[in-house]
């Protein structure tokens, strides 16, 4: 640790950040069902799960040997392009966890790796062959692998159980859910703060700290899996409403089919060479559960605005990275700007979250985490509520609403996807 | 560019194939339990003996196919 300069010390410090906003974006894939379908209390599964994902941190033997799986040419890969990828993954996760939106911490780093590869050598050290089969393909892929399975096995579950007594049956169905749960906690731990792991290991490397090959240090591993713990403890409360609640009702069943679908797709891609993001395969096992149960309906405007997300992950955080990484060329102080920028943006999104604080006394509260500003129309109030409570005109105007309590009512959570509306 | 159409029909069969054969285990287990409960209480018909111990042998394969998991995820 005796040589690292200030530079390599603000991208280890970014690329924990990074390791933290990826546990509170990802709580949701394991935990939404689980915490909707009242399986576990809010507070205790993201400690189960925080625990699990700091455990999968120490399980991997295995170093993560790149890290844009080879979207970009990483060997001549300096300390400032990491940094510019960072921030502009960064900023699209708390972007989108201010809006409620599950999308892929992997996709956003991949995305700010592209831009701000583009911004320092140019396309060419781009793989864009590998942008489609690893990207593109896998997006749309990974919902629909863990969709079919989340239906068929609900479907299943459904007809074996018909002549059950729910009560008796829903204790069970409670403790597979938080069984596959764990086991997606588990994986995600192993993969995602390995990640952050080599991104820092290759950042050392490029400052000349470690040598090529090398594996990481203690300190490095113990940094990111407490990094990638807290933040999943913190909970991305709003990400999880939408998985939960928002792009369907999940029924004990739905969820145990839900979370075991995710979690065999999640191990089944790692094992077998074709790699699925977790937040697609989760976010397609609600779905795909959502539609199993009869009667069971998607909210499509929701899912809508989720794929939007997913496809607009990489240019999004291409951009900004691409953007940093323009301005961190100028020198030192560039890269002061930036890390101000960063900063900057992170207050500022906290703050506006501020504004509807979502947290664990509310996360089952709303059917919808509707809170997208960017791309969204009113359609995010879902059908039923719409039915019960026209919109109140000139909500989307008022920006101005101070409540911070959270949606107790039908009309209030109306005009609560509205309010952030100038994001 | 290509792509690896094997290994995503692969990822697609396996994870198909356990997912519902996981769940369908498991939903059995449970009704098989639920059955033994309603069965010692004088109302079911059916073997509880035999129900519950389905039931387990049941839960021990979806214990064995957590565990596989977990042996996937640590190598």
């Amino acid at each position: 640790m005796e040589h690292i300069t200030l530079l390599l010390a603000i991208v280890i410090v970014t690329a924990l950040v990074f390791d933290f906003t990826n546990g509170f974006h990802d709580t949701a894939n394991a935990m939404a069902t689980t915490i909707s379908t009242g399986a576990m209390k809010p507070k205790a599964a993201v400690a189960m799960s925080a625990v699990l994902n700091l455990v999968g941190a120490f399980l991997s033997v295995e170093v993560a040997k790149t890290i844009s799986s080879g979207i970009v040419n990483e060997s001549g890969i300096t300390p400032e392009v990491i940094f510019a990828a960072l921030v502009g993954a960064i900023l699209w996760n708390l972007l989108t966890w201010l809006v409620g939106l599950p999308s892929s911490s992997s996709h956003a780093l991949m995305g700010g790796l592209i831009g701000a590869t583009i911004a320092s050598v140019g396309v060419s050290g781009v793989n864009g062959g590998t942008v489609i089969t690893k990207v593109l393909i896998p997006a749309i892929a990974a919902p629909l692998v863990a969709g079919i399975g989340a239906y068929l096995a609900s479907r299943l579950t459904y007809r074996i159980g018909r002549n059950a007594d729910t009560k008796a049956t829903a204790k069970g169905y409670r403790a597979g859910q938080i069984a596959s749960a764990g086991l997606v906690s588990l994986a995600h731990g192993t993969n995602d703060a390995q990640k952050t792991m080599g991104i820092i290991t290759l950042a050392l490397v490029a400052g000349g700290v470690l040598n090529p090959g090398s594996n990481p240090p203690l300190w490095v591993i113990v940094s990111a899996g407490v990094a990638i713990a807290l933040g999943t403890y913190l909970g991305g409360w709003r990400i999880i409403r939408t998985m939960g609640k928002g792009l369907t009702d999940l029924q004990p069943q739905q969820g145990f089919a839900a979370q075991t679908s995710a979690a065999s797709v999640i191990l089944a891609s790692s094992n077998l060479g074709f790699s699925l993001s977790t937040t697609h395969s989760c976010s397609g096992a609600v779905m795909g559960a959502g539609l199993g149960r009869k009667g069971g309906v998607v909210r499509w405007s929701t899912a809508t605005r989720m794929f939007v997300a997913w496809g607009l992950t990489l240019p999004a955080a291409g951009l900004v990275a691409a953007g940093s990484e323009f301005v961190t060329q100028q020198g030192d102080w560039g890269v002061a700007v930036v890390a101000a920028f960063l900063i900057a943006s992170s207050a500022a999104i906290w703050v506006y979250s501020r504004r509807q604080v979502v947290d664990h006394t509310n996360v089952n509260e709303a059917d919808e985490a509707g809170e997208l500003g960017e791309t969204e129309t009113p359609g995010v109030v879902t059908a039923a509520m719409a039915a019960v409570t026209p919109p109140p005109a000139g909500v989307p105007a008022q920006d101005d609403i101070k409540t911070t309590i959270p949606a107790p009512s039908a009309a209030t959570s109306e005009s609560g996807p509205a309010s952030p509306a100038a994001v | 560019m290509k792509i690896d159409w094997v290994a995503l029909g692969s990822v697609f069969g396996v994870s198909l194939v356990a997912t519902v054969a996981i769940v369908g285990l498991f939903t059995l287990g449970i009704v098989g339990l639920s059955k033994q409960a309603t069965a010692t209480a004088g109302s079911g018909g059916g073997s509880p003996a035999l129900a519950r111990s389905g039931a387990y042998l049941c839960f021990a394969l979806c214990l064995a196919a957590v565990s596989y998991g977990i042996y996937l995820i640590i190598t």
